[in-house]
């Protein structure tokens, strides 16, 4: 015992020794943040970076309006960038004037939740489809079919993310309404085929980059490097552009208003547009990142993968979805609540 | 009036614990409780107006499409779910639990502590990733259909884990020691004389059972279940992470409600009816034992 006491007091007087200039507090999804990015950062700098998961766009959002949080950089997805500016969380950094503005990519540059890149600096940007064994099902695979008529032989082995918003809006695709949509006699359709295609599902879960890896599910629907993630443990593994429609979103690296640390979250904004950096990041979660130039510092099989190139056929089907209105919000949760009851 | 000193003293004494009940059980009731009066805010939070809409939202519903209302038929499916897997967790701890409490109790004194802190050691480790651990047990890859595919009992995987099963086999690993404590302790005071006199008046094993051990262990077997059914009620992880969430408990119900619902009065509401829930099951407790305290006089 007194071994491990002295121990603990020797790494507690060495942390301090090697206590560095400032901190930073970085809010960010779990499981998507580079280590080797942060150690570079903190070398380069001399920073202490502390980083803290979150698991979905509304805890953070509640967790950073209660306040005390002590965050100074936070990573929310397009469609929640707008409440924040809304809810004055946000600061303006001075994008523009930063050193690697000029890198993040035209299409990336004047975006409908942050003309002009006021307030945000672009993370990763994915799509949300479908991940299937191939072992399993050797069919069509670019479709909400899967888990909506799930195929004869993946019955009983189908998940599905239980992201209320996402699950809403690729059926409300799948079944031809636009994403959002208040026509209660579609809503109507859409809660019925939920329920019935239920009946297929074996779980709603998440973590299905180590449950497709080791076949624990068989299909299920999923993030593109998600997919990327365990195609890499198990080729079987393949990533479907459902055609009837599927989610294409950014999230977005932001300083918050009541940072402590500012000036070392401005350095790190202005860190990860540098396209070494940005590589970093993509080379980790497996997503695209929106910085030109990033791709000659990538792994090769980034450059071709199937789960980040789309196919020109089915870019048209991908659709950037915004946070719906309150009302449809409710409906929503009330075919939510009915469909897990 | 005078309190005589060792009183006042122990007035003194309490008084850190009902500032800690004050603040950290009271203060956080209360602003349930209010939450559960209010409008919700449009993306997460509550607006300060006061309506009675949670409260009926947790009854009744108006229907998504034509707006009629009716009992909240999903509400209700929810709270059955739980009370209906709370008690099923009781009654397969206290059938796993009594026989473990029994022998506990009956061997040599000077080995009881020792199987006691047998049984505390799962205590030590987190509930995240003992459940986990259960996962791995349970998977279609995992030991248990492993060793059954070795056996040859089955041909191919059983299908346990996101069922029902899962969630069951889960929470009874998880509160077996909270059934087992009390009961060692109730049986630990039984004058096993009585089973001998029993005996020698010609009662059978049955009898002695039902007659003897069950009624005068019964404090211990009221407060396992308490302390097994009231947190099995409120459980989130377990079957958040076994059953698959494909089918909800009310802690994921409430969950919901303040995560991507959007709606915090309505999980407040919702909590302060599992509140409810779980003190008429404390009072039936104290009634249970006081009663028979008083036959026992």
């Amino acid at each position: 015992m007194k071994i491990l006491l002295t121990g603990t007091a020797l790494t507690m007087a060495l942390a301090g020794l090697a206590q560095a200039e400032g901190s930073l507090n970085i809010y960010n999804w779990g499981n998507y943040t580079n280590p080797e990015l942060i150690e570079k950062f903190e070398e380069e700098y001399d920073v202490d970076v502390t980083i803290t998961d979150f698991d979905s766009n509304t805890t953070a959002l509640s967790k950073i309006e209660a306040g005390g949080h002590g965050f100074d950089i936070v990573v929310p997805t397009h469609s929640y960038v707008q409440i924040y500016v809304g809810k004055d969380l946000l600061m303006k950094p001075g994008i523009p004037e930063m050193e690697n503005y000029g890198n993040i990519s035209e299409v990336w540059k004047n975006v409908d939740w942050d003309p002009g890149r006021e307030y945000t600096v672009p993370w990763q940007w994915g799509t949300t489809g479908v991940a299937v064994n191939k072992t399993a099902y050797d069919g069509d695979i670019n479709t909400s079919a899967i888990w909506l008529d799930t195929p004869e032989e993946l019955k009983g082995k189908v998940n599905v993310v239980p992201e209320m918003q996402d699950i809403m809006n690729l059926s409300v695709m799948y079944m031809g309404g636009e994403p959002c949509t208040n026509d209660k006699e579609l809503l109507r359709q859409v809660r019925d085929k939920l329920v019935e295609a239920k009946s297929d599902w074996m779980s709603m879960d998440y973590g299905m980059t180590e449950k497709m890896s080791n076949g624990d599910v068989m299909a299920s629907v999923n993030w593109n490097g998600s997919t990327f993630r365990a195609r890499l443990n198990n080729p079987d593994v393949a990533y479907g552009y459902p055609k009837e429609g599927y989610i294409v979103w950014m999230d977005n690296v932001a300083v918050l208003k009541d940072a402590q640390n500012v000036e070392n979250a401005k350095l790190f904004v202005n860190f990860i547009m540098d396209p070494e950096n940005a590589a970093l990041i993509s080379s980790f979660a497996r997503y695209a990142n929106g910085i030109d130039g990033s791709e000659e510092y990538m792994p090769d099989e980034m450059k071709s993968a199937p789960e980040i190139v789309v196919p020109e056929e089915l870019k048209a089907a991908g659709k950037f979805t915004s946070s719906c209105p309150k009302e449809v919000q409710d409906l929503y949760t009330a075919i939510w609540t009915d469909l897990q009851k | 009036m005078a309190m005589p000193k060792h009183a006042r003293d122990g007035w003194l004494l309490s008084i850190p614990a009902l500032i800690l009940l004050a603040f950290g059980a009271a203060g956080p009731l209360l602003i349930v409780f209010i939450y559960a009066f209010l409008e919700p805010g449009d993306f997460s939070g509550v607006v300060w107006n006061f309506t009675t809409e949670a409260w009926f939202r947790v009854f009744f519903e108006r229907d998504i499409f034509d707006g009629t209302v009716s009992m909240a038929d999903a509400h209700l499916t929810i709270f059955w779910r739980s009370v209906k897997l709370s008690l099923l967790t009781t009654l397969i701890t206290f059938l796993i639990g009594f026989p473990m409490a029994w022998f506990i109790a009956t061997q040599p004194p000077n080995r009881r502590p020792a199987w006691l802190f047998l049984i505390t050691i799962p205590f030590w480790t987190n509930l995240l990733i003992r459940t986990f651990a259960i996962l791995e047990v349970l998977r279609n890859q995992g030991l248990l259909n492993s060793f059954l595919l070795w056996l040859g009992v089955i041909d191919q995987p059983l299908q346990i884990l996101y069922t029902d099963n899962a969630v069951l086999i889960g929470m009874a690993y998880v509160y077996l020691p909270l059934m087992v404590l009390p009961l060692f302790a109730a049986i630990d005071r039984f004058d096993f004389r009585l089973i001998e006199a029993s005996y020698d008046l010609y009662a059978s094993r049955w009898q002695v059972l039902r007659r003897i051990i069950l009624p005068i262990t019964r404090p211990g077997i009221v407060a396992g279940s308490i302390l097994v059914f009231v947190p099995s009620l409120g459980a989130y992880v377990t079957p958040r992470i076994l059953g698959g969430g494909k089918n909800m408990m009310v802690g994921n119900f409430i969950e919901l409600q303040f995560g991507q619902g959007r709606n915090w009065p309505l999980g407040a509401a919702l909590s302060m009816l599992l509140l409810v829930i779980v003190l008429v099951a404390l009072l039936a407790y104290v009634r249970v034992t006081s009663g028979s305290e008083r036959r026992d006089a």
